[in-house]
């Protein structure tokens, strides 16, 4: 694999713009956890003209629900989840400024679409690696809806956390182009 | 002489088979990865396993879950007609050890009480528990922790008869294409085809306690493996689904006789965290019986 693109968050429309599907990158800074539960709540919240538990303009959603930390471990394996089924709730936050999300597996038109109008960025991150991703979260502290367990809200503080663009703000998937390039009939 | 089991040892085994699961992957599971990192044309598809292989150590040495989705726990258990268990229930047994592996072990509760209402159980149970009654007097226990990643990809198709190898074929086939790199490839294809309904899933399931690749014992069987290895290789889908040349690690096949008009397919998909873990539990001899 090629060299990795060192990334400092917040994730600004600027490091969207210079971001392409196949690129290996390394997230710097904060990011904050999310999945189904969470995610619905969000959604539900703006539905009831609430704010959001925090402003998720130019930041980044890690699709994940952590193993409960060790004893002086800061998070338990966190790995991705799949992403699709947050797909009917992403695109009411990618309009709300969020830049960045992280998974694994297909995302829907609608979501792709929105990404496209508004600039957002699709990463994946290895499926199934929980333990060796947990090690480059430095800090994790719960910030909302801490009666989710482990479905709760995350801030996470992140060194060289390893993910791989699949949808860039053009709407270049790799998933498909990748796919395309070894297809064998 | 009979051979009994007091309900504690049971519990006891599987409060560890649940950590070990977890913590240790495969040695055939492994050398499938280093196999594959020689094979696999993408580069991209080579930095997946290398993680995988990182991942793996990291979670042996520390004694941390690979996954953060430490799954349902599947339990297959052979009892021994002969076997007498004491102490208890030995579902019971079964659950508890379970409670204490994945609260002691730090290992995530997925389970919830009710599919509508959805409330956690806090301590990953109920197991879901497959029973065979086996000849003998021991009793042995595997332990599967399965993802829902993986798990939610699989499907069943009743097949016209009239369909025949190649409908089956094309079934697993297209099964795994939609699946793409939602189950986190590379997979096992677990595959059970014939018996009823519930037979050929509980088959699929089954399938995937042989030794990662281990190929059918019938040839003939053995050769439908490999022709939807090959198959579902050339899909392109690769490592993570990031595009590649090998989306499988193997494929497992299991049949069974079934109906005359009925031809039913299920396809199990697992994902590379392919954990199981097992004990056989010899009990100790008593001085009752016949
Ligand atoms: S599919 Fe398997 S490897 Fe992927 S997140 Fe789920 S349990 Fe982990």
């Amino acid at each position: 694999m090629g060299e990795s693109i060192r990334i400092e968050l917040p994730l600004t429309q600027e490091k969207v713009a210079s971001l392409k599907a196949g690129d290996s990158v390394l997230l710097n800074g904060v990011l904050y956890t999310g999945r189904d539960a969470a995610h619905k709540k969000m959604v539900e919240a703006l539905e009831r003209g609430e704010e959001l538990p925090f402003d998720v303009r130019d930041q980044v959603i890690y699709f994940v629900g952590p193993a409960p930390p060790k004893p002086g471990q800061v998070i338990g394996s966190a790995g991705p989840t799949t992403s699709g089924r947050m797909d009917a709730y992403s695109p009411k936050l990618i309009e709300r400024g969020l830049t960045g999300m992280i998974g694994k597996g297909l995302r829907s038109h609608e979501v792709i679409d929105s990404m496209k109008k508004h600039g957002a960025v699709y990463f994946g991150a290895i499926g199934g690696t929980g333990a060796l991703l947990a090690k480059r979260i430095v800090s994790a502290e719960v910030v909302a809806y801490p009666e989710l367990g482990p479905e709760a809200i995350r801030k996470l503080e992140v060194k060289d956390f390893p993910v791989m663009v699949v949808i860039d703000k053009d709407g270049n998937n790799l998933y498909e182009t990748g796919k395309a390039q070894y297809r064998k009939e | 002489m009979l051979r009994s089991i007091h309900v504690d040892e049971i519990t006891k085994a599987v409060e560890r088979l649940c950590m070990e699961a977890n913590y240790d992957l495969g040695e055939d599971v492994l050398s499938k990865f280093k196999e594959n990192l020689e094979k696999e044309e993408s580069p991209l598809g080579c930095e997946v396993y290398e993680r995988l292989i990182e991942n793996a150590k990291i979670a042996h040495e520390e004694r941390v879950p690979m996954c953060q989705d430490t799954g349902m726990t599947v339990i297959f258990v052979e009892v021994g007609q002969d076997l007498h268990i004491q102490g208890g229930s030995l579902e019971e047994a079964i659950n508890k050890g379970v409670a204490l592996g994945y609260t002691n072990g730090y290992l995530r509760k997925s389970m919830v009480r009710d599919p509508f209402e959805r409330e956690n159980t806090g301590d990953n149970t109920p197991a879901i528990i497959h029973y065979e009654v086996v000849p003998g007097d021991t009793l042995k226990i595997t332990v599967a922790p399965k993802g829902a990643g993986s798990e939610n990809m699989g499907a069943l198709k009743m097949c016209k008869p009239s369909e025949g190898l190649e409908g089956v074929i094309q079934f697993v086939v297209d099964t795994v294409d939609q699946a793409g790199g939602n189950p986190c490839p590379p997979i096992i294809v677990g595959v059970g085809v014939g018996g009823s309904m519930e037979k050929a899933t509980y088959l699929a399931k089954k399938s995937l306690l042989r030794q990662a690749g281990e190929p059918h014992k019938e040839e003939r069987l053995a050769d439908i493996e490999r022709e939807i290895l090959r198959r579902v290789n050339n899909l392109g889908i690769g490592p993570q689904g990031f595009g590649g040349t090998t989306t499988a690690l193997a494929v497992h096949l299991e049949v069974y006789p079934t109906h005359i008009a009925s031809l039913p397919v299920a396809v199990n998909i697992q994902c590379h965290a392919a954990r199981h873990k097992e004990i056989v539990l010899k009990g100790t001899l008593t001085g009752e019986g016949e």
